[in-house]
């Protein structure tokens, strides 16, 4: 089946069979390997990326189910300012271990971040647990959370002072 | 040689340090250097028969480099080991650039390939890096600087003694000259390498690399989605492939479907593997090699297998609790050690303590599942693989697929979690063999099935323990039953116990004995192999008897200790002092025994000694009254030497490794039904999640020791001070891991 997809801003045709999970499409079919295969089974949260905005497991969701919605992966999320600041945070805070689940990480946080600009503890449980860090980097995964949100802030506060 | 190597890091806790050291300096003698082809310095190690073969051609060198100085200053410096998450790939370069006196910023850094002829040990595991790499990676750094600093002086025609360096420059101070070493590099590759062991190293207080936090360098592509892991593995006409193994292990293909698959859409060939009965090699299974790896994951789904499943059906983890349990009421089949008369202290005890402890199976659930990229053609083998131990990869693949193991080429990718999963390189037979029987490329990809229902994993095991206090609530005697997996008198991998572990040798009567159930299941190394499940026994069993000796347990512990002085036991044996000072200091900085917690609220504490480290880890717990157990914070103290190296890096592992030892105690357990492993996924096999993290505020004391690694000593004492909390938090003792919040209900 021929499907037309809108990857990170840019139209992808693509054949494939029609219950072919988006995560195969992107990472083999369109060599974007930054989003993770982890369970197949909408689990680990390593394979997010967003839908229309909205975070979506990419192992389950098959490519028949995507339709028009604009797929933006952590290829095309630091063209976001959201994405951008999660980015830096991640670098300043030094997250990373084996950074495996991290794309997926910073994809479910920009989720969060869109919604919620400034997440309280609670908020960031219920967006982030259903990602998994097997090297257990969560203490930092938290604070780099809330520093791009505060990041966020400052930026707003700059511009009104402007 | 390195299968050599292999046993003594898994294993190493028996083996001096010394050992292990001298098989690494030997390289120290066979510096070599060469001028790149770029025209820079190239530094690099070899053995002899290296040194004479490379000596008329220089090219040979160039890819066994450690240091590549290109003329317009920029730094690259190989990194040997593999990167699984511990930050190596940063701190083997950092103790190099120290001492060659550059700038971070000029450094670049890349992967070598393995080759443990060129590289010596080259394996993620046993906390090892550190402590064998600290002397040799410092000492390249120091006398690629000195060369350069000869190069200019004689340039200037100045004595060296009037040079000094900064920053990648040389500089003259009398005259105000500098070089950049770019300038200098092709001049320096044609002096006489300096003698290794007479190269001048910087005092610590200079150090303006090491001691500072530097952040992981993959990161600015982390982030992005840039970096390359195994499963990224992109090389031109590659096909894709999954392996179906017999679900109980051991079994044997007896026929299967593979007509009818192969006829699946994308599959180029479906075949029976016939394998061995290695559960450590190539095992029985069907291949399935497809233009797309959902494509051949589809077509597996049609897969019919009948299988012989062999003997190991009959085995199940509540049949080995039922056998462990029996061996429990019996004398040990074998004695581990005998210090005084237990059974006679016991008798004469003024109060004894009986319990029996018992920990499941589990397995390693790295979040990138296995996975190996292998082209065998014409008697050569290509592979790209993730791995923490390529050089008994290669062997394995050289004998299982009759190659000559010199012409295996391994690139060592980058490795999504490793936890000791991939000192194993099963997945890598696997790939080799598939792609030499599909005739192609092949990645090899296993789903998360696969991965949980055929690791090599931690063993389960069974403590029956007898511990007396005398009138004065002393510890005199200690005796233990460890009920563990083996044949013959031989523990299974990872299943064995350090008979030094503390408190061996402060109490005055004490034995340990063990009996061993033999078994099918295939073990292996788990981060902080024993130790992630004898700390809790033995530090668990401590705190019992501080509560029947009516102490605080954390006192009790120091008091154990005794005077400061080095046991004999593991690397360079037990010191407690340092044990002491690490539980003093977490004592201070948990602020122990002061203010009050509200009901069902608990400190517990516990210190533990493996792979070269000390820690001491308090964990603060609430119970709730449905019995979840929520974590509130975790403080650790540890001694790893001095100085901590890349002090980011390390809080981020000693935080991860206590997080995941958190995780197996709440979580994780493997259970053995009809020879197989009954869970699948995440949803049965639990990591430890955000929800479940608690804060954990790390502090390293400043010693006099040389510094030693971190993957794996935080990890042991979480579980014993998770669990002592619970107990002081709800006064139920937990003896069966994971923890069952049934048994914490109110």
């Amino acid at each position: 089946m021929q499907y037309t997809l809108h990857v990170n801003g840019r139209a992808r045709k693509v054949d494939v069979d029609s219950d072919t999970p988006l995560l195969w499409v992107l990472r083999d079919v369109i060599d974007l390997k930054g989003t993770k295969f982890g369970c197949g089974a909408g689990l680990c949260g390593a394979c997010t990326v967003h839908l229309d905005g909205a975070p979506a497991r990419s192992c389950v969701t098959a490519i028949s189910n995507v339709g028009t919605a604009a797929v933006t992966t952590i290829e095309g999320i630091g063209n976001t300012p959201i994405g951008a600041r999660l980015q830096k945070a991640w670098l300043d805070v030094d997250v990373v271990q084996c950074g495996y689940c991290q794309p997926g990480q910073i994809m479910s946080a920009a989720a969060l971040l869109a919604q919620t600009k400034t997440p309280s503890d609670e908020d960031i449980n219920t967006a982030m647990n259903g990602n998994i860090c097997r090297c257990g980097t969560y203490p930092r995964i938290r604070e780099a959370i809330k520093q791009a949100a505060k990041a966020d802030l400052g930026a707003a506060a700059t511009k009104k002072g402007a | 040689m390195s299968h050599a190597r292999l046993t003594s890091k898994q294993s190493w806790g028996g083996q001096p340090l010394a050992a292990l050291t001298a098989a690494n300096a030997s390289r120290r003698d066979f510096l070599k250097v060469s001028a790149s082809a770029g025209g820079g310095l190239l530094l690099s190690f070899a053995l002899p028969d290296l040194v004479a073969a490379a000596a008329p051609d220089t090219e040979t060198t160039i890819f066994n480099a450690y240091v590549r100085i290109a003329p317009d200053n920029i730094v690259t410096i190989m990194s040997k080991n593999p990167e699984i998450g511990q930050g190596i790939k940063t701190m083997l370069p950092m103790l190099i650039a120290e001492e060659l006196d550059v700038d971070w910023s000029q450094v670049r850094i890349e992967q070598t390939l393995a080759d443990s002829a060129i590289y010596g040990r080259q394996v993620a595991g046993g906390s090892m890096a550190t402590p064998l790499e600290w002397d040799p990676m410092r000492k390249v750094g120091a006398a690629a600087r000195q060369m350069l600093v000869a190069a200019a002086a004689r340039r200037w025609k100045v004595a060296v003694s009037e040079c000094d360096t900064v920053s990648g420059k040389v500089w003259h101070q009398a005259s105000g000259r500098a070089l950049s070493y770019g300038a200098l590099a092709a001049a320096a590759a044609k002096l006489p390498v300096p003698n290794l062991d007479r190269v001048k190293l910087k005092d610590a207080k200079d150090y303006k690399i090491i001691g500072h936090s530097v952040p992981g360098v993959d990161g600015p592509k982390m982030v992005k989605g840039e970096t390359l892991f195994g499963i990224d593995t992109v090389v031109p006409g590659m096909l894709y492939a999954v392996f179906e193994k017999c679900p109980v292990f051991g079994g044997k293909v007896v026929e299967a479907n593979i007509d009818a698959v192969g006829k699946m859409p994308g599959v180029r060939s479906a075949f029976v593997v016939q394998g061995g009965t290695d559960l450590t090699g190539l095992m029985p299974g069907v291949a399935i090699v497809a233009e797309s790896w959902w494509q051949a994951e589809k077509a597996r789904q049609k897969l019919q297998v009948k299988w012989n499943e062999g003997a190991t059906r009959a085995q199940s983890s509540d049949g080995f609790t039922r056998q462990a349990v029996a061996f429990g009421s019996k004398t040990p089949a074998a004695s581990l050690r005998n210090d005084g008369d237990a059974a006679a202290a016991l008798k004469s005890a003024a109060r004894v303590v009986e319990a029996a402890y018992h920990y499941p199976f589990i397995a390693h659930a790295t979040l990138e599942p296995m996975n190996c990229t292998a082209r065998v053609q014409g008697g050569r083998a290509e592979i790209w693989a993730p791995t923490q131990n390529p050089e008994p990869g290669r062997q394995l693949v050289a004998k299982t697929l009759g190659l000559d193991p010199k012409n295996i080429t391994i690139h060592m990718t980058l490795v999504g979690g490793g936890f000791g999963r991939r000192l194993m390189n099963d997945y890598m037979v696997e790939a080799a063999w598939i792609s030499k029987a599909a005739g192609a490329l092949v990645k090899l990809l296993w789903n998360r099935a696969d991965d949980i229902q055929h690791d090599f994993y931690r063993p389960a095991g069974w403590h029956f323990l007898k511990g007396g206090l005398d009138q004065d609530g002393r510890l005199v005697a200690w005796q233990q039953h460890f009920v563990s997996f083996g044949d013959n008198g031989r523990f299974a991998s990872s299943a064995n116990l350090d008979a030094s572990t503390f408190p061996a040798g402060r109490v005055p009567n004490l034995s340990i004995g063990y009996s061993l159930i033999p078994f099918g299941i295939p073990t292996g190394p788990l981060r902080a192999p024993g130790d992630n499940a004898l700390a809790f026994v033995f530090q668990s069993f401590i705190d019992e008897m501080a509560h029947a000796a009516g102490e605080d347990p954390l006192q009790f512990q120091i008091d154990l200790l005794g005077n400061d002085e080095t046991l004999a036991g593991r690397g360079e044996g037990f010191n407690t002092g340092r044990a002491r000072a690490v539980l003093e200091k977490v004592r201070e900085v948990s602020g122990w025994g002061k203010g009050d917690l509200p009901p069902r609220a608990g400190r517990g504490v516990a210190v533990y000694y493996s792979h070269l480290g000390y820690f001491a880890e308090v964990a603060e717990v609430a119970v709730a009254n449905d019995g979840r157990v929520k974590i509130n914070k975790v403080w650790a103290v540890g001694d790893i030497g001095s100085p901590v190296i890349n002090p980011t890096a390390a809080e981020n592992m000693a935080q991860g490794g206590i997080l995941d030892g958190c995780g197996e105690a709440l979580n994780q357990k493997i259970t053995i039904e009809n020879g197989r492993v009954v869970q699948a996924n995440f949803d049965t096999f639990a990591p430890l999640r955000l929800t479940q993290a608690p804060p954990v505020e790390v502090h390293f004391l400043k010693t006099d020791h040389s510094p030693t690694g971190l993957g794996e000593p935080p990890l042991p004492p979480a579980i014993p001070a998770l669990c002592n909390a619970i107990f002081a938090a709800t006064g139920k003792r937990i003896r069966t891991l994971p923890i069952d919040p049934e048994l914490l209900k109110t």
